[in-house]
């Protein structure tokens, strides 16, 4: 036993790592989700990446914990927590940044706005344009509304799985589903609207 | 013109097919007969249809990608990370490792369990982005013909739409060495793979592995293995009725 060959080692090591290989199986290949409700909920960049860093850890040694259902809702939420604690803390530095340096308006404004900088090809830019519009949409609506709307359409998550993340009823999923819905439509979906206001006014 | 207001969460669960056969049916009456509800439903696609534009998701940027891979508890367990691992346990741990591993090598692996193991495996695998179906269509007669000459037996491709279970396609895939046809079905958001190979006649069981409900049976010849993150009682009621429908 003095003398162990690195392959048979290798083999032998990876058999015995039953946990972190399930973690490798059903947490990591949703990390792209987590990071997308994690951007979309603290809408920044940095914070998100932070704050799915951390889910993460959070997630592997909680690993023990799960037990079984939806791996994704059960990360999802994790996540969501992680970005609370994300934001709680960044306001505090933020605050203090813009108390001592006094950047008042223009610096909050600037603070708030979150546009993708980046060159893009010319013909990607109408494409570019329309995608940035959704997500700002998507940005501007409340929090409860936004992630209902993120977990929902960009993630796919059943209503089951949507009331197990954030923790409210299946109604509540539902009508913040309607709501979020509406808010978009009217930011979205101006000419529909316009046509509805025009077609009541010729009635 | 706003929608009706009873409707309102039911058109939402339309749209997000969320709804028991009988409200479906409820719904779609409503919304033939009227028309402030069938504009709302448009709105609602539209909207839909807004939110998934390809590029609206944002993804993990490099940056995290490599954040994740250097924290060594979420490092992928491959070869390469060995300099990484190794380190990371440190001398003693290691020895002490390899030896109680190598006791583990002189115990046979149970057959089932390895098969159980890649079942899961390729379950989630065929999760990735692009990897679920090498002929995507709902029909189940171009599914089965896409199977012939690419494996030398024909699994059944029943039609269980009208149960809960749509046919999503087909695809090749490979279990413990030997290729199998996977056929796939939704059920409501997720996919249930089906796996069908040719083998001995076998138990009919059922377990749940990683948070993964599996059935397997043997039919004529051909083994089933069924899995999906469904509930374990909606894949056992999958298997009964694929059972029942491929007669």
């Amino acid at each position: 036993m003095k003398v162990i060959a690195p392959s048979l080692f290798t083999q032998k090591r990876a058999a015995g790592d039953a946990q972190v290989r399930q973690f490798h199986a059903l947490i990591l290949p949703h990390l792209d989700g987590a990071y997308n409700l994690a951007r979309f909920l603290t809408r920044d960049a940095t914070l998100s990446e932070d704050a799915v860093q951390d889910a993460m850890l959070r997630a592997f040694r909680a690993f023990g914990q799960f037990r079984g259902g939806s791996a994704r809702a059960w990360l999802f939420a994790i996540v969501r927590n992680c970005c609370r604690t994300a934001q709680a803390s960044a306001a505090g530095r933020l605050a203090l940044v813009i108390h001592e340096s006094s950047l008042g308006e223009r610096g909050s404004v600037e603070l708030s706005e979150h546009a993708d900088p980046g060159p893009t090809p010319e013909d990607d830019v109408m494409r570019q344009a329309d995608i940035g519009m959704i997500r700002a949409a998507i940005e501007a609506i409340p929090e409860p509304f936004r992630e209902a709307i993120v977990l929902r359409e960009l993630e796919d998550l059943s209503y089951a799985e949507l009331a197990e993340v954030t923790g409210v009823p299946i109604g509540t999923v539902m009508s913040r589903l309607a709501r979020g819905r509406a808010m978009l439509a009217k930011q979205l979906l101006p000419q529909a609207k316009a046509a509805d206001e025009q077609s009541r006014s010729v009635k | 013109m706003a929608a009706c207001v009873d409707q309102e969460l039911l058109l939402g669960g339309l749209v997000d097919s969320e709804l028991d056969a009988a409200n479906v049916a409820m719904v779609e009456a409503h919304v033939a007969r009227c028309e402030a509800c069938r504009e709302e439903l448009e709105r609602l696609q539209a909207v839909r249809n807004l939110l998934r534009s390809d590029g609206v998701r944002h993804s993990t940027p490099e940056t995290l990608n490599r954040r994740i891979a250097a924290v060594p508890e979420l490092a992928a367990p491959r070869a390469s990370n060995d300099n990484r691992l190794v380190r990371w346990l440190g001398p003693g741990i290691v020895g002490a490792l390899a030896a109680s591993l190598a006791m583990v090598a002189f115990l046979p692996p149970g057959a089932n369990s390895i098969v159980d193991q890649e079942i899961v495996s390729s379950h989630v695998r065929s999760l990735q982005p692009g990897h679920l179906t090498d002929v995507q269509t709902t029909n189940q007669h171009i599914v089965k013909p896409w199977f012939n000459g690419k494996i030398d037996f024909s699994p059944p491709v029943p039609e269980l739409a009208d149960a809960g279970f749509p046919l999503a396609g087909g695809r090749l895939d490979s279990l413990d060495g030997k290729t199998v046809a996977a056929i796939v079905y939704h059920r409501r958001l997720h996919t249930v793979n089906l796996y069908v190979w040719p083998a001995k006649d076998g138990v009919e069981r059922s377990f749940v592995k990683d948070g993964f409900a599996v059935s397997e049976w043997s039919r004529n010849g051909l083994r089933y293995a069924a899995v999906s993150d469904i509930p374990a009682a909606e894949v056992r009621q999958f298997e009964t009725l694929f059972v029942k429908r491929s007669g």
